[in-house]
């Protein structure tokens, strides 16, 4: 299975990735490779197979709906890139 | 004092021999002195290290120490840690200080091990070799020119330099294993659940697991006895009693049923690989147990299943780096869609990129079920063998690693040779079971790693397993010259 460049971009686009233009012939080529040997999975038969998508037959745990973090909004507002009043800052994006 | 055990260091604490502030200044000395070649450590929080070494000294005297009091550890990157920069080996979090600790540093620090700092790593976990860091490659202290293994490379080197007693790792398709294989310590992934995920940077979340990486199966033990347990904040951590891993460790091997799966022994093992673990094998006969042929037909596939299933779950775990609540962040965005983009692009490196777009892929639409769904169905065909080997017998053993560590450079430009340095450990993450490698030998003089692989949940007796070896063989006492 070989992917050509359009494709690349294409999925980078999806995947909100910038890709270098000068990078695209090789994340094209490794790209390809890699589905090469994912390729192999094709060879099994898997008709009727249950697919597992986790290791352990979990079921999802429910609690009771309280309180059970505390505030910490100071120590977040410390670590954020650009704080003002309070309030988190983030790059104006949206016109 | 760096050559002892963490059950010596403990009863070195104990009867006054040195103080846990002394034992930490000499670890960060011998850090400061010998970790400039080997890059093993991202961080160092000395301060820190030392405070909590007193801490531990006065926890001591007032006769409150438990095993682990007083011992330094090194954790590695991937573990959030409050007040202290938590990179995942990425450019994208190197600005990150982490506002909370990871259960298993909270855990850690509850029993009273002092951190010496936070270790090198692949670049969010992906990678064999430890050369996707963005803080720079790591190197195997028995071989300067030659990789430690990855993702857990740095806690690898760090232990087997004996520049931290023990350190943590965690492991999606081999990361404890495969660099504990390459130098010559002792790594344990445990279940999948066993040991809770909150607060460890998610790289494939049905498949991580953090364990512990020590020079010994005995100190191991010690480690997963603080490290294991139920935790309501993951919720995939199973509520199960966690038993004494230590409580079993001399229990006789006689008797023992050892699967060897033909797969595992077929063509692609190098020789001097093979040598020692058919040596190590005939060790464990010397022992007592009996060796049982085996067959795990669908290995053969772990691979190529492993390359979809966790670059489809990387993909969407990662998409949280964004550029806009933490983490790096591009300058001047245009607007939203560049600023994704940039941040992403600039952010993350090679490998990670590859892993992301081949995730993006195989869950976009038109081509879901062709890799996604077919993957997830492999993954129970090879879940399945598991099953119906351990009707049959009590442990799977082969080798770690096909090779021994490889030279630095040497598989970087080759993703897929990259990727099939874990062609013996993805089975056991695909099917969430525990394994373990220890030290079995030499082969270029450098060291060679026999796994060993458990039934679920059979934690304890791998490493009875593996400290009965210990008890009879030296490999695992072997210390490279440089950092004896």
């Amino acid at each position: 299975m070989s992917l050509d460049a359009n494709e690349v971009e294409k999925i980078a686009h999806l995947a909100r990735l910038q890709i270098d233009q000068k990078d695209v012939a090789e994340y094209t080529r490794n790209l390809s490779n890699i589905l090469d040997l994912v390729e192999q999975m094709s060879a099994v038969d898997t008709d009727g197979v249950e697919p597992m998508a986790h290791p352990l037959e979990l079921a999802q745990r429910l609690r009771e709906d309280v309180v059970s973090e505390e505030n910490r909004r100071q120590d977040y507002q410390e670590h954020a890139p650009a704080v003002e009043d309070g309030l988190f800052l983030v790059p104006k994006v949206i016109e | 004092m760096h050559n002892k055990t963490v059950a010596e260091l403990a009863a070195g604490l104990d009867n006054g021999e040195f103080s846990s502030e002394e034992l930490t200044q000499a670890y960060l000395d011998r850090i400061n002195d010998l970790d400039g070649d080997l890059n093993s450590y991202i961080t160092v929080t000395g301060e820190q290290a030392l405070v909590a070494a007193r801490v531990a000294d006065q926890v001591r005297s007032a006769g409150q120490a438990g095993p682990l009091t007083g011992i330094p550890v090194a954790q590695k990157d991937i573990f959030c840690t409050q007040g202290v920069k938590t990179s995942c080996g990425s450019k994208m979090l190197d600005n990150f200080i982490s506002p909370y600790n990871a259960t298993v540093i909270e855990k850690l620090n509850k029993a009273g091990m002092v951190m010496l700092g936070k270790t090198n790593m692949d670049e969010f976990a992906m990678g064999s070799s430890n050369e996707t860091s963005f803080y720079g490659a790591v190197k195997n202290p028995w071989d300067l020119k030659a990789v430690p293994g990855g993702s857990s490379g740095g806690s690898a080197a760090a232990v087997a330099a004996r520049l931290a007693p023990v350190a943590t790792g965690t492991d999606t398709g081999g990361s404890i294993r495969q660099p504990a294989a390459l130098t010559g310590i002792t790594g344990l992934k445990p279940t999948y659940g066993r040991v809770s995920r909150y607060g460890m940077i998610a790289f494939a979340s049905s498949l991580d697991q953090a364990g512990p990486m020590a020079r010994s199966a005995e100190d191991a033990a010690l480690m997963l006895n603080s490290m294991a347990g139920f935790d309501p904040r993951d919720s995939t951590c199973v509520d199960k009693e966690v038993p004494d891993y230590t409580k079993n460790l001399n229990d006789s091997l006689k008797g023992l049923k050892i699967g060897l799966p033909k797969e595992f022994f077929a063509e692609g093992m190098d020789s001097g690989v093979e040598s020692c673990i058919q040596a190590a094998l005939k060790q464990y006969q010397n022992l007592g147990a009996e060796l049982v042929d085996i067959s795990l037909p669908n290995s053969g596939l772990s691979v190529p299943t492993y390359y979809v299933v966790a670059p489809a779950e990387a993909s969407s775990n990662l998409s949280r780096f964004d550029g806009v609540r933490f983490g790096y962040r591009c300058d001047d965005p245009a607007d939203l869609e560049d600023l994704y983009k940039r941040s992403r692009g600039e952010g993350f490196g090679a490998e990670v990129k590859r892993r992301i777009l081949i995730g993006a892929y195989a869950l976009s639409a038109g081509y879901y079920d062709a890799y996604y769904i077919k993957a997830q169905q492999c993954r129970r065909l090879i879940s399945d063998d598991f099953n119906k080997a351990y009707e049959q017998v009590d442990v799977i053993m082969g080798p770690t690693a096909p090779s021994v560590a490889f030279n630095i450079g040497e598989k970087t430009d080759d993703p897929v040779n990259m990727y099939l340095s874990d062609i013996y450990t993805i089975a056991v993450n695909l099917a969430g079971l525990p394994g373990m490698s220890i030290p079995a030998g030499f082969s270029d003089n450098r060291p060679v790693g026999l796994q060993i692989i458990g039934n679920y949940f059979d934690e304890a007796r791998i490493l009875n397993v593996a400290h009965q070896y210990q008890n009879a063989t030296e490999w695992h006492q072997m210390a490279p010259e440089a950092y004896k």
